[in-house]
Formats: C-alpha cells, sequence, structure tokens
C-alpha cells in the first residue's frame, strides 16, 4: 500500500447521496480475480452509455456526456466530492480497487458507509468526512472555478485551498498512522501472536465446541 | 450496570485491548465465497503465510454460479475461473468447501446457519456485507473486505473500535402474512439507509420474538441496508432449537455446556443503550420498495410519495432520479404497478420457510399472462431437497414459475440471470440500487408472499387480503 502524507489534485464533484458500491464498480466486474485494473470500469453504468463488459476496451465505448468525470474540466481528478452515506450496500473492496486504479486518493463526503470507509484505509484511499457548510463551500468552489485543486493534509488533518478555505477532518489515529507510512496491518497483527495464543488457550476451556477440528 | 447482548459477545472475543481504544477480536467463524477471496489468497501466497485455524473457515461458491444445466459446468469463462480459483485455493489450504457438486453448496448466508456453522455467542465473518444475517443467533456478524479477509486468515483476528449499541424494540402482534423482511423493510423506511450507521443494532420486544429463526434471519440480513455495523437477536428456545442437531453444532458430549453459555445471551434488563428505538408492531403492512434504495419504501395501502413530502433538496433529488430511473409517476398507487419479472431468492429470502409462505400463494393457479418470467431460487441444494420433499416444486412449476439450481442468481445478475433494461421486477432480494439485477432493471422489494401474489395478479396486491 502507497503511503499518504500531503495530497494536492484536481478535485471532481459527485453532486450525490447515497452512492453505492454497486454504482462505483458493477457486479461483472467483480469477476476478475485481480486487485488492478478496474479504472476503466469505474462509475461503468453512469459513464457509459453501453453495457460494460470485463475485459473491454474503453476507449472507444461512447460516453454519457452529462456524467461529470467525463467533462473535460476534470480529467486527470484524484480527490472526488460527494455527498452522504457515500459507499453505501456491497462491501466490495473492488470499489476502492476501481477509484485508486481510476487515480483517486481522497474522497471527500459528509458521511460514508462503514465498510467502504475501513476498505479505504488499506487501500491508501483517505476518506474524508466534512460537515454540511463545509461540503456545500467546496462543492460550490469546485463547480465554480476551472482546474479547482485541494490540498489534504493527513499529519495535521487539514484540507484547504490556494484561496485560504481550511477545514479540520478527524481521522482514527491507529488507521493514521497506518495510511502515513504504507503499513500492513498483518504484519502489526502477528506481533500480538503471543496474545492470540493465550487468547486460544484461555476460551479452549470456555467454549471447546469451538475448537474442533 | 448491566450489560448488552453485544457488549457480552464482544467482550469475550478481545484478544488484546489498545491504548488507542480499538480492539485485537478473535474471529470464530470465516464464510468465504468466490468473488472476495480470490485476492486475499493471493495475497497470502505472496507473504508466505497459512490461514491461522482452518477448522473456523467454511467456502461455498454462490454468486457467480448457473442457476440452470448444472451438468453442463460454468460457460461463462471469467465465472468460472473465478469458480475454479475458490476450489484450487481450498484444496491447497485444506478448507472445507461446499463445491457445486455438493448438495450443501448454496448462499454462504443461507449454508452457514443450515449447516450449524453458525452459532449461538459467535464472531462471524465473510468477505460480504450480508453477514449480518448471522445476527439472528445472538452472533456479532459483520461483512469485511478483501484485505480484512485476508487478515482474518492469516491472524485469526481482525482490528476493531466498538460500535456504539442501538436497541430497536418492536412490540405487539404483527399482523397475518407480516414476515421478518416486512419488518426490516418498515424499520429502513424509517430510518434511512445511513440510519445505523456507527451502530450494532439489537432487534427486541415482543414480535421480534415471535419470529421464526427464518424471519430473523431475513431481519438482520437487512441490517446493512440501515447502515449498521451487524444486527443481532438475543438467544432464546427458537435459537437453541433450531441449532440442535445440525451437522457442525455441538454434540450431546458438549450441548450442556454450550446451551448454559448461551442462555446468557440475551441483554441485561438493566444494560444501558446508546439508542433506543420503540415502534409498534400493529402499524406494519406488507411492505413495497418504490425507489432505488431501500429507503425508498412504503406500505401496500400507500402511493409512491410527492416530491413535496421529501424532508430537504438533497431527498428531493434522489426521489427525482429514482422515479426517472424507476418509470413511475409521483403519487401512484402501489397496487396499480404492474410487474414484468418475479424473483423469489436471495440471502433475505431463499429459506424453507420462504418457499412454503410462497409456494401457499401460488398453490392452484397461475402467474398471469403479462409476466414473462418469475423465478424460484432455493438458497442451497438442501433447500432444494426439502422442498421438493414437500412437493413444493410442483406448486411453482405447475403455476408456471421456473424452479431453479441454489444460488444468488437475480439479486445482483452475476450469473446469466437478470432484467433487461426497463424491466420491472417483484423481488425479495435485498438491493435495488440501479442496475442491481442487471442495468437498467426495476426492482421493487417485496417478501415472498408479495412477491409470488404479484406474479399471479401481474401487480402489487394485499398479501393480507388474499384469498
Ligand atoms: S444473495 Fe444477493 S445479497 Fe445475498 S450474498 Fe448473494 S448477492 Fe449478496
Amino acid at each position: 500500500m502507497d503511503a499518504l502524507t500531503i495530497h494536492q489534485g484536481l478535485v471532481v464533484p459527485l453532486d450525490r447521496a447515497n452512492v453505492d458500491t454497486d454504482a462505483i464498480i458493477p457486479k461483472q466486474f467483480l469477476k476478475s480475480i485481480q486487485r488492478a485494473g478496474y479504472g476503466p470500469y469505474l462509475f461503468d453504468e453512469w459513464r457509459y452509455e453501453d453495457r460494460g463488459e470485463p475485459g473491454m476496451d474503453c476507449t472507444h465505448r461512447p460516453k454519457r456526456q452529462d456524467f461529470v468525470l467525463n467533462q473535460p474540466r476534470y480529467q486527470g481528478a484524484t480527490v472526488l466530492l460527494a455527498r452522504e452515506n457515500f459507499g453505501c450496500g456491497s462491501s466490495r473492496e473492488h470499489a476502492p480497487w476501481a477509484l485508486l486504479d481510476f487515480g483517486i486518493r481522497c474522497v471527500i463526503a459528509l458521511s460514508f458507509a462503514d465498510i467502504f470507509y475501513n476498505n479505504c484505509f488499506k487501500n491508501g484511499i483517505l476518506p474524508v468526512a466534512l460537515d454540511d457548510a463545509a461540503m456545500d463551500q467546496l462543492f460550490t468552489a469546485c463547480f465554480s472555478q476551472q482546474g479547482f485543486q485541494l490540498t489534504v493534509n493527513l499529519e495535521t488533518q487539514q484540507v484547504s485551498t490556494d484561496s485560504g478555505l481550511q477545514f479540520s477532518f478527524e481521522v482514527d489515529a491507529f488507521r493514521k498512522h497506518c495510511l502515513l507510512h504504507g503499513l500492513d496491518d498483518i504484519g502489526l497483527t502477528l506481533q500480538e501472536v503471543n496474545h492470540i495464543h493465550a487468547y486460544e488457550a484461555r476460551r479452549k476451556n470456555e467454549a471447546p465446541w469451538l475448537f474442533q477440528a | 450496570m448491566g450489560q448488552t447482548l453485544f457488549d457480552k459477545v464482544w467482550e469475550q472475543h478481545i484478544v488484546n485491548q489498545h491504548d488507542d481504544g480499538s480492539v485485537l477480536l478473535y474471529i470464530d467463524r470465516h464464510l468465504v465465497h468466490e468473488v472476495t477471496s480470490p485476492q486475499a489468497f493471493e495475497g497470502l501466497r505472496l507473504a508466505k503465510r497459512k490461514p491461522w485455524k482452518i477448522s473456523s473457515i467454511a467456502a461455498t461458491p454462490d454468486h457467480n454460479v448457473p442457476t440452470t444445466l448444472r451438468e453442463a459446468g460454468i460457460t461463462d469463462e471469467i465465472a468460472r475461473t473465478q469458480v475454479e480459483a475458490l476450489d484450487s485455493n481450498c484444496t491447497e489450504f485444506g478448507i472445507l468447501e461446499f463445491g457445486l457438486d455438493d448438495i450443501r453448496q448454496g448462499i454462504v448466508h443461507v449454508v452457514g446457519p443450515e449447516q450449524g456453522l453458525t452459532l449461538p455467542g459467535m464472531t462471524v465473518v465473510c468477505g460480504d456485507s450480508h453477514t449480518s444475517t448471522h445476527g439472528a443467533f445472538g452472533a456479532i456478524a459483520m461483512g469485511i473486505g478483501t484485505s480484512e479477509v485476508e487478515h482474518v486468515l492469516a491472524t485469526q483476528c481482525l482490528i476493531q473500535k466498538k460500535p456504539k449499541v442501538m436497541r430497536i424494540n418492536v412490540e405487539g402482534n404483527l399482523a397475518g402474512g407480516i414476515t421478518g423482511k416486512d419488518v426490516a423493510l418498515y424499520i429502513i423506511g424509517k430510518m434511512g439507509t445511513a440510519g445505523g450507521t456507527g451502530y450494532a443494532i439489537e432487534f427486541a420486544g415482543s414480535a421480534i420474538r415471535s419470529l421464526s429463526m427464518e424471519g430473523r434471519m431475513s431481519l438482520c440480513n437487512m441490517t446493512i441496508e440501515a447502515g449498521a455495523r451487524c444486527g443481532m437477536v438475543a438467544v432464546d428456545d427458537v435459537t437453541l432449537d433450531y441449532v440442535k442437531g445440525r451437522p457442525f453444532a455441538p454434540d450431546a458430549s458438549q450441548w450442556t455446556q454450550a446451551e448454559a453459555a448461551w442462555r446468557q445471551l440475551h441483554s441485561d434488563s438493566d444494560a444501558v443503550f446508546d439508542c433506543e428505538i420503540n415502534l409498534d408492531a400493529a402499524n406494519i403492512a406488507p411492505q413495497v420498495s418504490w425507489g432505488t434504495s431501500p429507503e425508498m419504501v412504503v406500505s401496500i395501502t400507500e402511493d409512491v410519495p410527492m416530491l413535496t413530502q421529501a424532508r430537504d433538496s438533497v431527498q428531493h433529488e434522489g426521489w427525482a432520479r429514482a422515479l426517472q430511473y424507476m418509470g413511475l409517476e409521483a403519487g401512484c398507487k402501489i397496487r396499480d404497478i404492474a410487474i414484468d419479472k418475479v424473483f423469489i431468492g436471495s440471502c433475505t429470502n431463499a429459506r424453507i420457510e420462504d418457499l412454503r409462505e410462497a409456494a401457499a400463494i401460488v398453490k392452484g393457479r397461475t402467474k398471469a399472462a403479462s409476466v414473462k418470467q418469475a423465478l424460484i431460487v432455493p438458497g442451497s441444494g438442501v433447500v432444494k431437497a426439502a422442498a421438493e420433499a414437500e412437493g413444493l416444486h410442483q406448486i411453482f412449476i405447475d403455476a408456471g414459475f421456473e424452479w431453479r439450481e441454489p444460488g444468488c442468481s437475480m439479486c445482483l445478475a452475476m450469473n446469466a440471470d437478470r432484467l433487461e433494461p426497463g424491466e420491472r421486477c417483484a423481488s425479495t432480494s435485498n438491493r435495488n440500487f440501479e442496475g442491481r439485477q442487471g442495468l437498467g432493471g426495476r426492482t421493487h422489494l417485496v417478501s415472498p408472499a408479495m412477491a409470488a401474489a404479484a406474479g399471479i395478479a401481474g401487480h402489487f396486491v394485499d398479501i393480507r387480503e388474499w384469498k
């Protein structure tokens, strides 16, 4: 996983609430056994006129011109804005994989669904929750300024613009630590093997039926 | 101060308490399917790791499997590769798998409880959001992403922060024909799809206790649709009766000890919750979703809402998009909505009781001519065999419904079972998102009896008036 400390990038505004993971990456792409290659199919049903299939070359597929990701001014965006409950529905980690493969490193929304929020951190994407007023300001600025960029500083937990807007966000200390250093949490947990063995030894007496081969 | 059910199970699984408030939580049961596991097994191999506790894992293919002509194998090459990857990973690591040729194969959330792999007081995880289903047994059951699947495989643990705990009390008697599915949809309609975010929910009250295990599973299954981390129901005689004698349940030599432990799995009378909601069972009518989110749901007696009823501009816009996608007029009667297809299946409603309820409606009648297809997809090979032993399959076939092989099928349409653009479906599944059942398909979430009745009438009807 790539570490993330300070990220600056072009912002794309997806002005919708309850964006579900079925929309982020439709089911037909879940047949892959890889972790990469989902970027061209991100938001497939909203992005293209035709029905996408895995393995399809997307360069010549007809695009829906009214969908924000297709607008020329947002090409190359790495920060996504959305409204409440982003990433709801299915637990598919293919959703953050698709966002990452497309180039998104930070999603800023009013709120996130739990599993999606967690999955982002495992993949080097920073999900930032801001309040209503902040989201409104960011959407307004993004719509009104061509090339609108944001700087997201995980160290100081702040989102800022060149023009002087600045918002603080909350992030759990452990997740922050892992993302700042690009740490794999399996390795971290394995440092606690003694605790796991001790737990199992105790639990075997309490609930032996859980330890049958 | 007393403990909640959630607190009790949580505490029993703490391996290590971290300084930042998170815990290392031990996982008792890890269910695996073909879609969210290949990258996790690959990760294990790359890091030269092995599964920590093989006996905690059980696998079955479900999302990608065909529901017709099993003998022919899977013709979709990419789907076949994925199912074969599950087979070979299970073989390589020595994991118990109910493969396509095993009668025990089926939807992972139907198979776990049915085999006694899901037990009271367990922590259960699966790389699938509807793992919440297993909370019906007084278990903490959570859906996880693929990175966490790998984490559990490698360490038997998850790093977790304790969620807040909410109790939803549904008191009183449910009217005839009202199922766990209607209760679930009713609650989501009230709370919204983000209403449970950050919470574990305990369902309690006399109406919940009156539900069968099947009904409780349908209810807990949809907890994720309310945004909650998990849903739970306290253990009682109904739970124990269901579990006893299942293939992987404790045998007689351990039953007494297990039962004694499980009898403790309820919230203490003086337990304190972060939030409590009280609902009256008498207010719950058969539910029908009209939009593209499970919270867009009303009673069969109601109308599709007017945009002026939206609480704010965000909801107004969401409703407008949903109406357009669904091809519905605001204010139209739910009973006037005509359907093209029926889907009875999924981890919400593909258990034997669900099929019995649907069959009771269908018996001696025929599918409306305007309904192009009505699929019955049992949740597992065991459910299918049980239904056939009771003759339910013949009732469906005689009525013009199709009797299929077990799998997720048209719940998410990864296989050939899907809606075509613009087709409208009465579905017993759990999600009505845009494109969920096929690109451009329109889903109305209902109970099995409501779906069956719609298939006969050609439009939605009030099951309470079915004669
Ligand atoms: S039946 Fe549907 S919701 Fe359930 S596990 Fe399968 S795809 Fe997911």
